[in-house]
């Protein structure tokens, strides 16, 4: 069985099903990466490419790895953002690609629903790789992969969310992931950095690290944006790493085996000490590996679907 | 203040009679009646008329066939974008815009390149409204000058011109004193101020309205609070000055409520509701429509519900459209960095006649708050079918149903959340001074 759509734009409209399709194919593409020959020719004479409009290297570069594991053929195309604001659309951009006979188009962009708009306007298979605050699907299915991996499930979990979720579209994607899954999930920040009715996604709202972190299985640190200082969202990285950081004391209060999830990268001492992303409870780096993995799956399960039918039409 | 329009009239007859039709004048006549015009103004509106006609080709007999009969509509708010922005619409374009959904007088926003904050722009723009020859083209001037917030505008030269309200629409006037200010000044002209309720600091980047939808789509939110800290401030300023502020496009309940009060304690304010905000929701926005997007934005079914109280109890005056056309490649870019706005001319009307099926407003009331209600708040000489007034008339079949179909608009832009529904009430035919402007009998 395939993955019967033609895109993945968000968790929102993936099934359970599909959530745990693609962790499995995952699971089995994972030791491909462990051979000496770290290749297999699904995807070969299939064209990925990678579309960002904001800059990035770890996502960017997860999917080329990832794609070059199956045997694709990659290129990376980084317009600047500019020339949107010039008024070449999204669309202009992405059609004379796909007229290059791209099959799947990895596409990152600061607009929320661009992925949902580029995908109803071509037939190459559309993957998000991030729209603006909006969704992170192939992050929240890696943190699952690493969870289930780590923890052996994800149902019945309590993972905890910490830091900007109103900014964040890992952590929307997480909860839309977590929540789908069956894990209990904590949101914790300054109230300013939590969105309007985030209770109605199935969450519990705290506002102080420690109360949100007793008893966990899973803590996810969000990065903090140091330019939400500007907009009164918090009074000084100072306060905000008192009261967030996620400190060896800290982390006391949480389950003896809970692990420490971060989408990276880091900033050291004000969301995460050194000392706990070094410890033993860190899986940042798994989760590094296991993107290639997951992002490997779902380039496959999207080539080789039979019939596609397009995410939310 | 207003000046026949110079053409000639189509018809080669001075005398046309309306007849057949319902005529609903508000206030004044509601039922069967022909409606007699005789160089370009009402004589007699009654049946059987009294007024001896000759029985002869001389006579030009535009048959309403049972249709509807009314005074061409009014709009207290559009942008017909000329001068600055011509590829979203001319003044020409718009007023043949506003002629095929009804509307026969027409008051546009400075919101213009340059800002109407000059009799120069004013003039200019009369002139290209009696050039086109369609709607009649109503002013509204700037508060400040290139509505930066900062300093008046030349308001007694505007007014002058033949601006008939001042505004800085689009650009909030932010400064508090300075809206006091203004007001103040304008008492001197007897013209009302009308504001664009929103504070741009609680805006603050938004682009949709703020609640369970922007979270769900991760798209920066608009607080009600930003339109409604602003209504607020500008009833205080009404009630401090004295002076008839109007308030635009409301989209919330508060708003609603706050204006409420504030008439139950005889404040000089009114508003206006645009037919968007009362017949869709925040929901309209979920595939990331940029057609849907506007400023203030689509809220929620509770504020849809108020408003249509407001406009039942009276605290909302007006039927506004907002006409805002944009070209398609501007709505063609990603919702957040879309222009907000949509055009609204050729779709009020019907989308204001669902109220009337609803049961919410007679077809009396929402007549009234097209035409005799927003002539009477800018002090405009139109809005009625009283003789001796510009026959100014539109002519609708109330029942007939068409499917909104955006490449067909009259406007140069086509940005409208409504394209493809089926609505009911059509504009058979629209006069300006006698003259057949738009005819789609």
């Amino acid at each position: 069985m395939g993955l019967q759509r033609k895109d993945l734009l968000t968790i929102a409209a993936l099934t359970v099903d599909e959530i745990q399709l693609i962790l499995t194919t995952a699971e089995s593409l994972k030791e491909v990466g462990g051979r000496d020959i770290k290749k297999v020719p699904a995807l070969r004479g299939k064209t990925v490419v990678n579309l960002f409009f904001e800059p990035s290297t770890r996502t960017r570069t997860s999917f080329e790895l990832a794609a070059k594991r199956l045997s694709a053929d990659v290129i990376n195309f980084s317009p600047s953002t500019s020339s949107i604001v010039k008024g070449e659309t999204l669309i202009d951009t992405a059609r004379n690609i796909e007229s290059m006979q791209a099959d799947i188009i990895v596409l990152r962009h600061p607009s929320p629903g661009a992925a949902e708009n580029l995908a109803r306007s071509v037939r190459s298979s559309v993957i998000n790789a991030g729209d603006g605050w909006h969704e992170h699907p192939t992050q929240a299915l890696l943190d699952m992969f690493t969870i289930k991996e780590k923890k052996g499930r994800v149902e019945g979990l309590t993972v905890v969310i910490v830091g900007d979720v109103a900014h964040s579209r890992v952590a929307r994607s997480n909860i839309l992931a977590l929540t789908k899954l069956g894990a209990e999930v904590r949101v914790v920040a300054p109230p300013t950095m939590l969105p309007d009715s985030i209770e109605h996604f199935g969450v519990t709202v705290f506002y102080r690290l420690d109360d949100a972190l007793i008893g966990a299985d899973v803590i996810i640190m969000l990065r903090l944006q140091r330019e939400r200082l500007s907009r009164a969202l918090l009074p000084s990285i100072r306060e905000y790493a008192k009261l967030f950081c996620l400190t060896p004391e800290r982390l006391n209060l949480a389950k003896p085996e809970a692990i420490v999830m971060h989408p990276g990268p880091l900033n050291r001492g004000v969301e995460i000490s050194p000392s706990v992303a070094d410890s033993v409870a860190a899986v940042i780096l798994d989760q590094v590996t296991n993107g290639v993995s997951v992002r490997m799956a779902l380039m496959y399960l999207l080539s080789g679907s039979g019939e596609r039918s397009t995410l939310n039409e | 203040m207003v000046k026949e329009t110079s053409q000639k009239p189509a018809t080669s007859s001075n005398t046309i009679l309306i007849q057949g039709g319902i005529v609903i004048d508000p206030g004044r006549v509601n039922g069967r009646a022909d409606v007699l015009i005789q160089h370009g103004k009402i004589v007699e509106v009654g049946f059987p008329l009294k007024t001896p006609i000759r029985q002869d080709s001389s006579v030009i007999i535009l048959e309403a066939n049972g249709w509807i009969v009314a005074p061409g509509l009014v709009d207290l708010h559009c942008h017909l974008r000329e001068p600055g922005f011509e590829y979203k619409e001319t003044i020409a374009t718009g007023a043949a815009s506003a002629v095929a959904g009804g509307f026969t007088s027409i008051c546009c926003m400075p919101n213009t390149q340059p800002v109407n904050d000059n009799e120069s722009i004013t003039k200019f723009m009369l002139a290209k409204g009696e050039e086109a020859g369609k709607a009649r083209v109503f002013p509204i001037g700037a508060i400040t000058r290139k509505s930066e917030g900062e300093e008046l505008a030349d308001i007694g030269e505007l007014v002058d011109a033949g601006c008939v309200a001042i505004s800085d629409d689009g650009r909030p006037v932010m400064n508090s004193l300075v809206m006091r200010r203004a007001l103040e000044y304008a008492k001197a002209f007897g013209i009302p101020v009308v504001d664009h309720c929103e504070d741009l600091h609680l805006t603050d980047g938004g682009c949709m309205n703020e609640g369970i939808v922007s979270t769900e789509l991760g798209m920066p939110g608009i607080p009600d609070a930003s339109e409604e800290v602003m209504v607020a401030r500008n009833l205080a300023l009404a009630d401090l000055t004295g002076v008839h502020v109007h308030l635009a496009h409301l989209s919330t309940a508060r708003s609603v409520e706050l204006v409420r009060h504030a008439k139950g304690q005889g404040l000089p304010v009114s508003a206006e509701v645009c037919p968007h905000h009362f017949s869709i929701t925040e929901e309209a926005v979920r595939c990331y429509n940029s057609n849907a997007k506007m400023n203030p934005p689509l809220r929620t079914d509770e504020d849809v519900q108020a408003l249509k109280q407001g406009l039942v109890d009276g605290t909302i005056d007006v039927i506004a459209t907002d006409h805002a056309p944009h070209a398609l490649q501007e709505k063609q870019l990603e919702f957040d960095t879309a222009p907000f706005g949509i055009v609204g001319f050729e779709t009020a009307l019907p989308l204001t006649l669902r109220l009337v099926d609803d049961g919410v407003l007679s077809l009396e009331q929402a007549i009234d708050k097209l035409t005799r209600a927003p002539a009477q708040l800018f002090h405009l000489p139109v809005g009625s079918l009283q003789p001796g007034k510009s026959a100014d008339v539109v002519v609708f079949d109330p029942k007939e149903e068409w499917v909104v179909d955006p490449t067909q608009f009259h406007s140069k832009s086509q940005n409208t959340p409504f394209g493809g529904w089926t609505v009911k009430g059509k504009v058979k035919m629209t006069l300006v001074g006698g003259r057949v402007v738009y005819d789609a009998r």
